[in-house]
């Protein structure tokens, strides 16, 4: 157990015993998965029709949004170029879904069907639709297991959109939210501050919304302020992520990614 | 008589336990899941101790130990000392009545848990209440069903 804890020598073991594992949690999953089918294939035609509508314009003000991103992409482009540092390429993503598979309950972890087949590697970052999930934390032939950024073994770089102060946040398992550690108490953190990924540290790709501030107090005596974060991924409701493969030029910095963003 | 190999069923029964163990329920019954492995572990142990032991139990806590994504070891050192008891004890346990045997087991799962929790309380994830003992009731009251159950499972199989 130590070993486990302290070392990586038996990560091997675990993606391998995972494979043996796969078939179980693949037969626990199935009756959801036919149950999420049935629903799907049952569904009345007018409400798909109108999930349908929906959708369409939807997508259609996703595609107005775009065309203004990609102009702004090109002209930051230009913009790097003209102060010479470097360009940053898109990540490449790849989309994975919820094993209903339940997990130790003192840690906030799922299983995800992506692995090692897809070229899913430890410390991979993972995002759904509005922010940041977590990381990969151990990674089997066909699944995944992922740790939540409410997990108190998880921290992840974070940076205040308002005002570009850093910090890092850490998981509270208990209370399914997020605190941040050190933050002197002269530094310019609201309420309802948005955070965002920093990037420091080269594991998690710079930029992604990850929480929004809750709670600011400072007890007189104390040297750093207590700053609670809610998460502002769907941490409980998700059933699909993206993983997320950061540009290279990104990773290239820290030679050690395993060890960046877990405590 | 020509003598059958049918411990496949006890595999199965294995396999069905990590299932049930593994299975989405909502929150409030997950406190309460019974510990499906201990008790299959406790009654191979009991009725095939020649067969099933400490080995087994052990290999089947590792396996837990990656479906949960738990500490690799964790489930298995808990699993080893409840088959490590039973087999020592199997010759009594077996002549007692099923409610003698349900706090036996009760007891068995709570030194289980409590030493899961124990390690878990050391890499600094501890309780949050009481409530990891819950499991103790709901595998006490399950014990005489599952008793009969693999019995008949083992009897149909004609494994002794």
């Amino acid at each position: 157990m130590t070993v486990d804890r302290k070392m990586d020598y038996l990560e091997t073991v675990r993606s391998h015993l995972s494979s043996v594992v796969y078939p179980i949690q693949y037969l626990v999953n199935l009756p959801v998965k036919v149950g999420d089918w049935m629903s799907e294939s049952l569904e009345a035609r007018e409400n798909l029709l109108k999930e349908n509508a929906k959708l369409k314009a939807q997508n259609l003000l996703l595609k107005t949004h775009t065309q203004k991103y990609q102009s702004l992409a090109l002209e930051n482009q230009r913009l790097r170029g003209l102060i010479e540092s470097p360009i940053r390429q898109g990540e490449r993503v790849l989309v994975a879904d919820f094993m209903a598979v339940e997990q130790e309950s003192s840690s906030h972890k799922f299983i995800l069907n992506k692995g090692s087949k897809n070229g899913v590697y430890i410390g991979q970052p993972i995002v759904d639709s509005s922010g940041v999930m977590g990381q990969v934390v151990h990674v089997g032939a066909s699944s995944s297991t992922g740790m939540m950024i409410t997990d108190s073994e998880h921290a992840i770089p974070v940076e205040v959109v308002r005002s570009g102060v850093r910090a890092i946040a850490t998981g509270e398992s208990i209370r399914q939210e997020m605190r941040l550690d050190y933050v002197p108490p002269e530094s310019d953190i609201q309420e309802g501050d948005l955070l965002v990924s920093s990037g420091l540290g080269g594991h998690f790709p710079e930029g992604y919304p990850v929480g929004k501030v809750s709670e600011v107090s400072l007890h007189p005596g104390d040297n750093f302020m207590m700053i609670k974060v809610q998460p502002v991924a769907n941490l409980a409701k998700a059933r699909e992520v993206l993983l997320v493969w950061p540009s290279v030029s990104d990773v290239d910095i820290e030679s050690d990614p395993g060890k960046v963003a877990t405590r | 008589m020509v003598k059958r190999h049918n411990y496949w069923i006890v595999l199965v029964t294995f396999i069905v336990a990590l299932m049930l163990t593994a299975m989405p329920l909502p929150d409030w019954i997950t406190v309460w899941r019974p510990a499906w492995v201990a008790m299959v572990v406790i009654y191979w142990s009991m009725a095939l101790p020649q067969r099933v032991s400490i080995g087994t139990a052990w290999f089947l806590g590792i396996l837990l130990d990656v479906l949960q994504g738990s500490l690799l070891g964790q489930h298995a050192i808990g699993l080893a000392i409840v088959a490590y008891v039973t087999v020592k004890l199997h010759l009594q346990i077996r002549q007692h009545p099923l409610y003698q045997q349900s706090l036996f087991v009760g007891l068995l799962v709570a030194v289980y848990l409590s030493l899961i929790v124990w390690v878990n309380g050391i890499i600094g994830r501890p309780p949050q209440s009481w409530s990891f003992l819950m499991p103790v009731i709901t595998s006490m009251l399950l014990w005489p069903w599952l008793f009969v159950i693999l019995r008949d499972v083992r009897r149909r199989a004609l494994i002794s």
